[in-house]
């Protein structure tokens, strides 16, 4: 039976500051990537690798009793790498390699390639199709195993997430959780300028989904968020997190429209590291 | 295998989609196959899967983006995803879902493309797979299959399912004329000769076996001897037949119901070019889309005859 990895919050606290340093030093060392992205999903991460939610054993990533996790904004990948390392997936060090040739720590998850990631991902709106193919073959092996998907706010513009909402909604897969990471930016813009999404619970909900709203950075509302989606059997469950783009460096976070998909200066990783406290 | 007579009359033997449909149901006695469909499974007869197996068979509607994702989260969950609809709206629609979820992470699903070509009909060129298999050859890692017939359709089929890895298998609308009274030694990838002759080679796939062979007796008429190769497997093809053929006979003329960039011609000239060059001539839509029409008319004015071919043969047979 596989059991979760559940750690003190203290210790939760500091896991959380290691993975946003990792974020900002493996993208920085690369001089590419989505360190914004990846930093506004670390608490959710952090909770649900770490704080008692995903049933997972990193020396049998294939697990058939697995939870899976399936990142469905691939550009986050950084922030997944420094995740999985921590969860004992592949060695810390290897985070080093990042985006270079031969590291199967590519610009966007590669599950051929790096134990741990449930799908490649890159090309937004799969995910969590995929999810729902996971959470049917749970349905039909009679396995409790539980599917995560996490999509992005600016990815929700593509149509196929909103097929996989209509259709996971229609058929009550209530194994199935779904973790739309509310940074309110995309890549030229706010998403509330490209494409509004409000009111976007309303609408999940009319998709057939349960759904709730939190403060994607309070490990609080996290934890509390997971232990409601976990209760809730008839119906897939949405957590919109809202969260903060950069979240933790606040050169990121004073302009985040700045910043997708750019890389920490190296001048400004030291005062990054000391804001982040680890 | 046992040939059978062929016919250019399209109405005496069997639709592709429905001998593939009545495979698959038989497959079904393997638990992990499970089946997709967009809302056509009475079109694609997957519906006799779906009687047989309904536990197993999943009406995802008409999004074939969702379709596919899907079926690449059962596979990587350790079932043998089989998805149906018809083959433009499933490669074209759903491409980069396909490109994403099943090439590029080699999952193990069969994507089965029914009302391909353009002896559909009537329902005209929105419906009408034409640049279906280079759309699928086009995928690192894709197993391309077009049969001629029910019985090969069986046999591709079951081959299909046996094996590992990512597969499109073209399937038509209209009953095809029998080629094969059955299928014993169906392998992917390999060519069955259906005729031999070291004249001239003729190449073809799907609907255009059946007229490769009549074309083949007209020349024999003429005292020209040609071989013909079913060339069932567009991807990989089959290079050591094609040298063959380039080496033993005077050309190829290869026809396929494909327009004439990224299917079986441009696969087949490739080997060719690579292993023998050779004369070679092709017989295909050419570079348009159709209109509708009865499936026979269709063939007809868009060029996809017995005629064609051996017009072809005797001109690579003049250079």
């Amino acid at each position: 039976m596989l059991e979760p990895r559940t750690e003190p919050r203290a210790q939760l606290e500091a896991t959380a500051r290691r993975i946003r340093r990792d974020i900002v030093t493996s993208t920085t060392r690369a001089g590419s990537g989505h360190p914004s992205t990846s930093l506004s999903m670390v608490e959710i991460l952090t909770v649900l690798y770490f704080g008692g939610v995903l049933r997972y054993d990193p020396s049998e990533p294939h697990h058939p009793e697995r939870d899976r996790f399936i990142l469905s904004k691939g550009h986050g990948a950084p922030g997944l790498y420094a995740v999985l390392a921590e969860a004992g997936y592949f060695p810390t060090e290897d985070l080093s390699t990042l985006r270079q040739l031969g590291s199967a720590l590519e610009g966007h998850p590669n599950m051929c390639r790096l134990p741990g990631v449930e799908a490649s991902t890159g090309s937004l709106g799969q995910g969590l199709s995929m999810g729902i193919g996971h959470a049917l073959a749970a349905r039909l092996d009679g396995h409790s195993y539980r599917v995560y998907v996490m999509v992005g706010d600016g990815e929700s513009e593509q149509g196929q997430v909103w097929e996989a909402l209509m259709y996971a909604g229609n058929r009550g897969l209530g194994n199935l959780t779904l973790i739309l990471d509310r940074n309110g930016y995309q890549q030229t813009a706010a998403v509330a300028e490209v494409q509004p999404l409000d009111p976007l619970q309303d609408k999940i909900e009319a998709f057939g989904w349960s759904a709730r709203t939190i403060d994607g950075h309070s490990l609080d509302e996290v934890e509390a968020a997971f232990s409601w989606a976990q209760s809730v059997q008839e119906a897939p469950q949405a957590i919109i997190a809202n969260t903060v783009k950069g979240k933790g460096v606040s050169l990121l976070e004073a302009t985040p429209g700045k910043w997708h998909g750019k890389p920490i200066p190296p001048d400004e990783v030291e005062k990054a590291l000391e804001e982040i406290g680890a | 295998m046992t040939l059978g007579l062929s016919h250019i009359e399209l109405e005496d033997g069997q639709p592709t989609r429905l001998a593939f449909g009545e495979a698959l149901a038989d497959a079904g006695v393997n638990e992990a196959i499970v089946v997709l469909d967009g809302d056509v499974h009475n079109s694609t007869y997957t519906g006799l899967f779906k009687e047989r197996y309904p536990e197993r068979f999943f009406n995802v509607g008409i999004a074939e983006s969702n379709l596919v994702g899907i079926a690449a989260g059962l596979a990587a969950s350790g079932k043998v995803p089989v998805v149906s609809s018809f083959s433009i709206f499933l490669l074209a629609n759903a491409f980069d879902q396909i490109r994403m979820s099943i090439a590029f992470p080699n999952q193990n699903v069969k994507l089965v493309g029914t009302h391909a070509g353009i002896s559909i009909g009537e329902d005209g060129p929105s419906q009408m797979g034409i640049e279906d298999v280079a759309l699928a050859c086009a995928l690192p890692g894709f197993t391309v299959i077009v049969p001629a017939d029910g019985a090969s359709t069986r046999a591709a089929t079951a081959a299909m399912l046996e094996r590992e890895g990512p597969t499109f298998l073209r399937c038509g609308r209209p009953a095809v004329p029998v080629i094969y009274e059955d299928v014993t030694d169906f392998h992917v990838g390999k060519a069955n000769q259906l005729r031999e002759g070291s004249d001239i080679t003729i190449i073809a796939n799907g609907v255009m076996v059946a007229m490769a062979l009549d074309a083949a007796a007209a020349l024999a008429s003429e005292g020209v001897e040609a071989r013909v190769l079913d060339m069932h497997t567009v991807k990989p093809i089959d290079t050591e037949a094609i040298e063959r053929a380039a080496n033993e006979t005077g050309g190829i003329v290869v026809a396929e119901e494909h327009i004439a960039y990224g299917g079986l011609g441009a696969t087949v000239a490739l080997a060719a070019a690579e292993r023998a060059p050779t004369r070679m001539a092709f017989v295909d839509i050419g570079d348009t889309y159709a209109t509708s029409g009865k499936p026979q008319e269709l063939l007809r004015q868009y060029g996809l005859t017995p005629e064609a071919i051996a017009d072809q043969a005797r001109h690579v047979l003049k250079a």
